[in-house]
C-alpha cells in the first residue's frame, strides 16, 4: 500500500462519506475501509437515487475506498488491522473517524427465531440484495421510523405488506407528528408514506394498515415462518404471512470505538463539538455517536472530516445544521422508547441468545451480565453478543462490558 | 459486466442477478433453512448486514461463511447445513 | 458493622475455593465464600478445563491421579453445563527424541496403574486426520477428560449452599485478622478455620505468599466438530511448564463438547496486565499451526488472557500456613488447578479435621516454603 493516509475513516456509509469528501476537499489522504462490497452503508446499500450526488462527491475527490475489509483489532495507536478475502491488511493513519453506524436491536419473543422472522432492515437488505418479495406477504413490526421506510420499500418492490405494527402508543407518535413540525422535510416524507399506505399501490396487493400500540406477541411455524400473532390491548389476532421485518430501533455500533479505549455513554461514544472522542486523534461521527438518521449523520460526517483537517473555523458553521438535527434525534429515541409489555413476550423457553441457544429461564437466575456468560455462555458465541446484546440490556439491565480484540471473528491465520 | 450469475445451491442451480449476496440466491432456490442452531432449531437470516451470524453457510468448502455479505459469482458451490 | 461467625471462611470462589467449601459443606462445617467478583470469574474462567495425569513428580503425579480419579466418581452427577467429556490426551512427538520421552512416560505410568498407549506414526495420523503430516508418533492417555470450569465451580457453590453455607458475592477481602476476614463494605466474619484460596490474588492477602502470576493466552474457534478429536498436547509442552524463563509457549489444544476448539498454551512471568500481547498470541498462534496446518483458516471469535497463580516448586500450597494459627492456603495449582481441585478439597480438610490425609500431605504443605516470620 502506499502512504499513509492522513485520515483512515472506518465506514463508507453517509457519515463516513460525508467525511471522508469533507477530508479529501481539505486536501488530505483520506482512505476509507468498509466490510460490504460497496460503499453505502445500510441506508444507502446499493446506491439509490437519493445517495447518488454523495456517491458523485466521493468520485470527485481522491479517496481510497477499501471494501470488503473487516477491521477487528488495533496493533497499536494509529494502526488498525482489517481482515480481507486475500489476508489482513495493516491500515495506519494520523486520524481515525468511526462511522461504524448501527445495528438494529431484537427482542425475543416465542416464534422469533423461525426462518424468515428478519429485522425490518434485514428483510429489507435482503430484498436490495437480491431476493424476490414480489407477491409475498408481510407483516412488518417493532418500532421506529425504519418501519415505515422498509415498509414503503416493500411495497414498491411488490410485496403485499399488511400490516405494520408500531408498538409505540398513538399519544407518542402524535408528539413526535407535532414535533415533525419543525422538521417540515422529514414530516413530508412521513405524510407521503402514509398516504401510500392506505392506497392499494401500483405493484403491492392491498393497502397496508399502519398500527400503534400493536406489537407481535408470536411467530408460527414449523421449519419456517407461516404466521404471527398480534397483540393491541386487549385485541389478540392471528395474521397468515410469509416474512415478518421485526426490528426495534437501532443500537450503535461501538465496538471498535471502545476497543480504541474511547468513552461510551449510554451506548453511544462520546464526542465533543467537533465530533472528537476521548481518544486523541479518534473521531467518530453518524449513529455510532447517537442514533438520528441521515442528516444527522451528514452533517456529524462532514464536521468529523472537517476537524480532522484542521478546518475549525468550516467545522464550526456546520454547527446550527447539527443541532437543528439533533432535536429530531432526540424527539425521534423519546417517541420510540420501548414499552414495558414487551419485556414480558417471552416465555421461560424463548431463546434469547441465537448462537448458544440459551433460553429466558437460564438467564433469570443470574444478576450480571458476566456471571450469565460465564454460566450459560449466553453472548460467547460468534456474533459476540451483537444480537443479545440488545435484549438482555433491554430485559435485566445489563450493559456489556469491555471489548477484546478480535471485534468481530477472523481466520486464526489473521490473529497471528 | 453480465446481467446474471448462476450458482449452485445444494447442487441445484440458481440464477440471480449480477450482484446479488449468496443469501438472497438461497432464499431464491426454495431453500428457508440455512443452518441448524446448537440444538437442532432450523435458522436463517436475521440482521442482513453481517452481524448476527445466523446465515451461515459452507461456500466452496469453507465453512462458516456468511451468506449475506458474500457476493454470488459464477460456479459458486454453496452447501446449506439445514 | 455486623459480624457473623462461621466454622470455615473460604476465600476465592474458584474451582479450587468452591471445590474447598463443597467438602467443608460436607463434612458439616457451617461454610462462608467470599468471592470479590463472580463464581468461577479468575484463572478458572480462563484455563481449560483439562483433566489430566502428569508425571513432572511423583508428588505431581500422586495429586492429579488421586483428583482424577474423584472426578470420574462424580462425573455421572455433574449437569449437562459442565460437559464433562473423556476425550482422552494425546501427548505428540515430533521427533524421536520425543517419542523416546513418551516411552519413558508410559511405563511410568503403567507402573502406577494409569493405561496409555503408544501411537506410531500412521496410528497418530489416523487418529487425529489434521496433525501435519511427518511427526513420529505420541503417547494416548484415554482416563483424560476435559470440563467447562466456570460450571463446575457453581455446582460445588450450589452443594454448599445447599447445606446452609452463607455467600458473600461480589464484595472483596480486606485484610485476614487474626479471628477471619475483614471485607472492603465494613462486614467481618469470624471462624475457626480461614482458607485463602484466592488464586493469583491470594499474595495480596497473605504476606509472603510464595505464590507468582503467570499469564497465559487461549484463543477459541467457532464450531468444528471432529477438527481434532483429543486434547492435544506437544511433548514440548513440558519443556514450557518447566522453565522459569519469562515467556514460552506450548502446543495444547483441546476440543470442547460444543465442537469448538480452545487453542494454547503460553506462559510469562513478571506481567500483569490482562492485555493481550500481541507478540506472545503469534508465537503461540505460530505454533499451533505447525501442528495442525488446517488451523489457520478456522474462525476464531474471542482471544483472552488468564493469571495462573505458580509456586516455585510448580506444587501447591494445601495446608496450614506456619505461622497464623486458623489460616490455611489452598492455592498455587498452576496449570492444574482445574484437576486437583478435588483433592485439594479432600487433603484440606483432613488436615482441618485432624484426620489421615487419603494420599500424603507433605509434599503440598505450605511449611516447606518457610521464610522469615510473617505478621498476620
Amino acid at each position: 500500500m502506499a502512504d499513509a493516509p492522513d485520515v483512515l475513516v472506518v465506514g463508507a456509509g453517509p457519515a463516513g462519506m460525508a467525511a471522508a469528501w469533507r477530508a479529501a476537499q481539505s486536501g488530505l489522504r483520506v482512505t476509507v475501509v468498509d466490510d460490504n462490497p460497496a460503499a453505502g452503508g445500510q441506508i444507502w446499500r446499493g446506491g439509490p437515487p437519493e445517495a447518488q450526488a454523495w456517491f458523485e462527491r466521493i468520485r470527485s475527490v481522491d479517496v481510497q475506498v477499501i471494501n470488503g475489509a473487516r477491521v477487528f483489532q488495533q496493533l497499536r495507536p494509529g494502526t488498525l488491522l482489517a481482515e480481507t478475502n486475500s489476508g489482513v491488511c495493516e491500515l495506519n493513519y494520523s486520524s481515525v473517524v468511526l462511522a461504524t453506524g448501527a445495528r438494529e436491536r431484537f427482542l425475543p419473543f416465542p416464534g422469533w427465531t423461525l426462518p424468515n422472522v428478519m429485522g425490518a432492515g434485514g428483510l429489507q437488505a435482503l430484498v436490495k440484495t437480491g431476493l424476490p418479495i414480489e407477491g409475498k406477504r408481510v407483516v412488518v413490526a417493532g418500532s421506529g421510523p425504519l418501519l415505515l421506510a422498509v415498509a414503503a420499500y416493500l411495497r414498491r418492490h411488490g410485496a403485499g405488506v399488511v400490516l405494520v405494527a408500531e408498538q409505540a402508543s398513538v399519544s407518542q407518535l402524535a408528539r413526535f407528528g407535532i414535533g415533525l413540525l419543525r422538521h417540515r422535510k422529514k414530516l413530508l416524507e412521513g405524510w407521503e408514506l402514509k398516504k401510500d399506505f392506505s392506497r392499494k399501490g401500483a405493484t403491492a396487493q392491498s393497502k397496508t394498515e399502519y398500527l400503534s400500540s400493536c406489537w407481535v406477541s408470536e411467530a408460527h411455524g414449523t421449519e419456517k415462518l407461516e404466521g404471527v400473532t398480534l397483540m393491541r390491548g386487549a385485541k389478540r389476532w392471528c395474521v397468515a404471512c410469509d416474512y415478518l421485518a421485526c426490528g426495534f430501533h437501532l443500537v450503535p455500533n461501538v465496538e471498535l470505538a471502545e476497543l480504541l479505549g474511547c468513552s461510551i455513554e449510554s451506548g453511544s461514544v462520546k464526542v465533543d463539538a467537533f465530533q472528537q472522542t476521548t481518544v486523541a486523534n479518534v473521531y467518530s461521527a453518524g449513529e455510532t455517536t447517537g442514533i438520528g438518521g441521515l442528516e444527522l449523520s451528514l452533517v456529524e460526517g462532514e464536521i468529523a472530516g472537517l476537524a480532522a483537517a484542521g478546518k475549525h473555523n468550516a467545522a464550526r458553521e456546520l454547527f446550527p445544521v447539527r443541532a437543528e438535527q439533533r432535536k429530531f434525534a432526540d424527539l425521534l429515541n423519546r417517541t420510540f422508547a420501548l414499552r414495558g409489555e414487551l419485556k414480558v413476550l417471552s416465555t421461560p423457553q424463548t431463546i434469547v441468545c441465537r448462537c448458544e441457544d440459551v433460553t429466558f429461564e437460564r438467564l433469570q437466575r443470574y444478576t450480571s451480565w458476566r456471571a450469565a456468560k460465564l454460566q450459560t455462555r449466553c453472548g460467547m458465541g460468534p456474533c459476540q453478543g451483537r444480537v443479545c446484546g440488545g435484549a438482555v440490556e433491554f430485559l435485566f439491565g445489563w450493559r456489556a462490558e469491555s471489548v477484546r480484540p478480535p471485534v468481530l471473528p477472523v481466520k486464526i491465520e489473521s490473529l497471528r | 459486466m453480465p446481467e446474471t450469475v448462476t450458482l449452485v445451491v445444494n447442487r441445484i442451480a440458481v440464477e440471480v442477478p449480477a450482484g446479488s449476496m449468496v443469501s438472497a440466491a438461497i432464499l431464491k432456490s426454495g431453500v428457508n433453512t440455512f443452518r441448524r442452531s446448537v440444538t437442532g432449531e432450523p435458522r436463517g437470516p436475521l440482521c442482513g448486514m453481517g452481524i448476527c451470524f445466523e446465515c451461515r453457510v459452507t461456500i466452496d468448502g469453507e465453512p462458516h461463511c456468511r451468506s449475506c455479505q458474500t457476493v454470488c459469482r459464477n460456479g459458486m458451490d454453496v452447501r446449506t447445513d439445514g | 458493622m455486623s459480624s457473623k461467625t462461621y466454622d470455615a471462611i473460604i476465600i476465592g470462589a474458584g474451582i479450587v475455593g468452591s471445590a474447598c467449601a463443597a467438602e467443608c459443606a460436607r463434612e458439616g462445617l457451617h461454610v462462608a465464600i467470599v468471592e470479590a467478583g463472580i463464581v468461577g470469574g479468575g484463572a478458572t474462567a480462563a484455563g481449560m478445563g483439562h483433566l489430566v495425569v502428569m508425571d513432572d513428580s511423583e508428588a505431581q503425579f500422586a495429586l492429579t491421579r488421586y483428583s482424577q480419579q474423584l472426578w470420574d466418581e462424580i462425573s455421572y452427577e455433574l449437569p449437562r453445563e459442565v460437559e464433562h467429556d473423556a476425550c482422552g490426551t494425546i501427548w505428540i512427538a515430533a521427533d524421536d527424541e520425543e517419542l523416546a520421552e513418551a516411552r519413558r512416560k508410559e511405563k511410568f505410568y503403567a507402573d502406577r496403574g494409569v493405561k496409555t498407549e503408544i501411537l506410531d506414526a500412521q496410528a497418530l495420523a489416523e487418529t487425529e486426520p489434521n496433525l501435519r503430516p511427518g511427526l513420529v508418533g505420541g503417547l494416548r492417555v484415554p482416563g483424560d477428560s476435559v470440563i467447562y470450569p466456570p460450571c463446575a465451580a457453581q455446582y460445588f457453590v450450589d452443594q454448599t449452599l445447599a447445606k446452609g453455607a452463607s455467600l458473600f458475592l461480589g464484595v472483596a477481602v480486606k485484610a485476614i485478622t487474626a479471628e477471619g476476614v475483614l471485607l472492603h463494605d465494613g462486614t467481618s466474619l469470624s471462624a475457626g478455620v480461614i482458607v485463602n484460596s484466592a488464586g493469583s490474588s491470594s499474595p495480596a492477602l497473605t504476606r509472603g505468599l510464595e505464590v507468582k502470576k503467570r499469564k497465559g493466552h487461549l484463543v477459541i474457534t467457532d464450531r468444528y466438530p471432529n477438527f481434532v478429536r483429543h486434547q492435544l498436547v506437544e511433548l514440548g509442552y513440558l519443556k514450557s511448564a518447566h522453565t522459569l524463563t519469562a515467556e514460552s509457549v506450548a502446543f495444547n489444544i483441546q476440543p470442547r463438547r460444543t465442537g469448538q476448539l480452545l487453542i494454547g498454551s503460553s506462559r510469562q512471568f513478571g506481567v500483569d496486565d490482562a492485555q493481550v500481547d500481541a507478540p506472545v498470541l503469534t508465537r503461540m498462534l505460530d505454533r499451533a499451526i505447525e501442528y495442525l496446518p488446517g488451523l489457520g483458516k478456522l474462525s476464531s471469535l474471542r482471544a483472552w488472557t488468564g493469571f495462573r497463580a505458580a509456586t516455585p516448586d510448580k506444587l501447591p500450597l494445601i495446608g496450614p500456613h506456619p505461622e497464623h494459627e486458623r489460616l490455611y492456603l489452598a492455592t498455587g495449582h498452576e496449570g492444574l488447578g482445574i484437576t486437583t481441585s478435588l483433592a485439594t478439597a479432600k487433603l484440606l480438610v483432613a488436615q482441618i479435621m485432624n484426620r489421615e490425609t487419603p494420599i500424603p500431605v507433605t509434599p503440598y504443605l505450605p511449611a516447606r516454603m518457610a521464610r522469615e516470620p510473617v505478621h498476620a
